[in-house]
């Protein structure tokens, strides 16, 4: 969880990743910024994030990306 | 009877409340099909035969959504009984035959769509282009009647089959929720472009209409007829003068034109969706929303998270980040980042992917340069946004600028605004020639003496005409900022004491009557976005 913390405020500094709920529904990561995101956890955690994974659902707090990096390396 | 748009009398006296009586008679397992059956009726009382365009469509999401569902079934069935080492290759096997299946499907409704709105376009194109190389052929090009909303149901079938592809849901066996699903009639004219996940079930739940589902359902139908009646329908005749000839205007008339097209577009799409959501609201149909006050926007990329929003989150989710998070823009990404860090590095992949999307909307719109002009304006705007952001922010650190306060705000709202309004001359004009000319005619002839003699009011709105849509729009601006600080009007008008809320509603309704621009002497304006 640190190392996605870690990333998540390189790719967008400046923000309460352990508060905030609502990263996509408030515009905090934007689409370029998910870009980045999910080449960065792709690298850092041997992962490869689909498509219909990029959902609201599982970006709006680094809680909810978290368990998506589990729940993609479960079942790889 | 004829239904020419949401706002026509036949539909709000007649086939609405028909529907509604209709739908409360019919007992709870039935009232599905009534409304299935009054949909149908009014996508035939528009589009009379061109209904057989929505049955193949239809009927054909129905059948390969099943035959993807049986896929899946086989494959889980497999991969259940196979050895380690075997279920990759079971996978790609199956997973080849599920894109035959969805490839098959999105070219069959893309080409219907194509050939009924574009093939004009394509082959008086190719014809000028066969002309200017001097070869004497000419190709023989297709006039075909264009079903209404074929736009809007199209990306609704194509976004059904693509996430019954990807399992993020199963498919539906039930013809008629699924057929609801495509036709619902408040929907099927002009949007907003619903998923299957958010409306299918509770399309065909069949809930009873409820007394606080019918007052807020009427309150925002007669919110929309509001600003569109009152707002639209009195500009249509000055803009339809000026946009006519505007080379016999000087610039100042060109650019209130302009600014004032951009308002009726507003209004007569907002007001139409209001009066669409009304309808769906009073069946107790959350059907998802498609404006959020964007005119409060401070760039143009939030502009378009704002307007015409179920467009652009289809657009994000079918196009954007399919091809940018395709292997080779992925890989692109990866390896543009760590060059040029995390702002620049992921604009490369986002870029192309932004241009595809942006070629997509403009043409989305109509089958002319002016629209695939109106993408790319827009296209290359958020790029420039998004490219020059590291520099305006270091440039307002400097000038100590605080970003976050009122000033700074509303120096973004309005440079979001006139960035707009230049975009929607392009998308009114009738050409990409009359557009051009009549942006060169706005900046080089820009005068105010047509404004301060008097003439602007010869032009098919008097000085009254002026002060009416002034008025209504500042009812529309005061509701929009109630909105973006967080409160529900509809729901503070429901709170008061019966005498406060009917003296409102009562407010409105003879506002309506009285200022609303019908009868001789007005032309309504035609349901701007029904044509795409």
């Amino acid at each position: 969880m640190e190392a996605l913390l870690k990333i998540l405020e390189d790719v967008q500094p400046g923000v309460d990743y352990r508060n905030c709920r609502r990263l996509i529904d408030d515009h905090i990561l934007d689409s370029l910024s998910i870009l980045a995101l999910v080449a960065e956890l792709e690298e850092e955690f041997d992962i490869v994030i689909p498509t219909v994974e990029i959902i609201p659902d599982n970006f709006n707090s680094a809680e909810q990306i978290w368990a998506l990096i589990v729940r993609l390396r479960q079942e790889d | 009877m004829s239904i020419s748009s949401y706002c026509s009398l036949a539909y709000l006296a007649v086939f609405l409340p028909a529907v509604i009586l209709l739908y409360s008679l019919a007992p709870r397992k039935a009232r599905p099909f009534a409304l299935l059956f009054a949909s149908y009726g009014f996508f035939w009382m528009v589009s009379g035969k061109l209904l057989a365009y929505l049955l193949v469509s239809t009927f054909s999401i129905h059948h390969a959504g099943i035959w993807l569902a049986l896929t899946q079934k086989e494959r889980d069935l497999l991969l259940e009984q196979a050895a380690r080492g075997e279920k990759k290759e079971i996978r790609g096997h199956f997973q080849k035959k599920q894109r035959r299946i969805v490839l098959g499907m999105v070219c069959l409704h893309v080409g219907i769509l194509a050939a009924l709105k574009y093939a004009s376009f394509l082959g008086g194109n190719l014809n000028t282009l066969l002309a200017a190389l001097k070869i004497p052929f000419t190709l023989p090009i297709p006039s075909w009647a264009v079903p209404i909303g074929i736009s809007f149901y199209t990306l609704q079938a194509v976004s059904y089959i693509l996430d019954v592809y990807h399992e993020k849901f199963p498919a539906d066996r039930n013809l008629g929720r699924l057929a609801l699903y495509m036709a619902f009639f408040p929907q099927v004219m002009e949007g907003p472009i619903c998923r299957y996940r958010d409306t299918a079930s509770q399309l065909w739940e069949g809930a009873p209409i409820r007394f606080r589902n019918l007052a807020f359902g009427l309150q925002r139908i007669l919110f929309g007829l509001m600003k569109k009646v009152v707002i639209a329908d009195r500009l249509n005749a000055f803009i339809q003068s000026v946009f006519g000839d505007y080379a016999s205007q000087d610039g100042g008339i060109l650019a209130l034109s302009v600014v004032l097209y951009t308002c009726q577009l507003y209004m007569e799409f907002s007001g139409t969706m209001d009066v669409v959501l009304g309808s769906g609201e009073i069946f107790g149909i959350a059907l998802p929303e498609n404006f959020r006050q964007p005119f409060f926007s401070r760039s143009i990329s939030e502009f378009w998270q704002r307007w015409h929003i179920t467009l652009g989150t289809w657009f994000k989710d079918y196009i954007f980040y399919p091809l940018s998070m395709s292997g080779p823009l992925k890989k692109l990404t990866a390896r543009a980042r760590k060059r040029l860090g995390n702002h620049f590095g992921p604009l490369l992949a986002g870029a192309a992917a932004l241009f595809c999307v942006w070629v997509c909307n403009g043409l989305w719109h109509g089958a002319g340069w002016h629209y695939l002009f109106f993408g790319m304006y827009h296209f290359v705007l958020i790029l420039a946004g998004n490219l020059t952001e590291p520099l305006a922010r270091r440039v307002t650190g400097a000038l100590h600028i605080h970003r976050e306060r009122a000033p700074w705000k509303v120096f973004q709202i309005l440079r979001t605004g006139l960035l707009v309004c230049v975009g929607e001359l392009f998308f009114r004009a009738e050409s990409l020639r009359d557009g051009l000319a009549m942006f060169r005619r706005m900046v080089t002839g820009f005068s105010l003496a047509s404004i301060q003699n008097g003439a602007v009011y010869q032009l098919g709105m008097d000085k009254w005409d002026f002060l009416i849509v002034l008025a209504a729009v500042l009812v529309v601006l005061g509701h929009s900022m109630a909105r973006e600080r967080g409160a529900h009007p509809r729901q503070w008008i429901a709170g008061r004491c019966l005498p406060v809320r009917w003296a409102i509603y009562y407010g409105l309704i003879l506002f309506l009557i009285l200022f609303g621009a019908y009868g001789t002497g007005y032309v309504p304006v035609d349901p701007i976005y029904a044509n795409f």
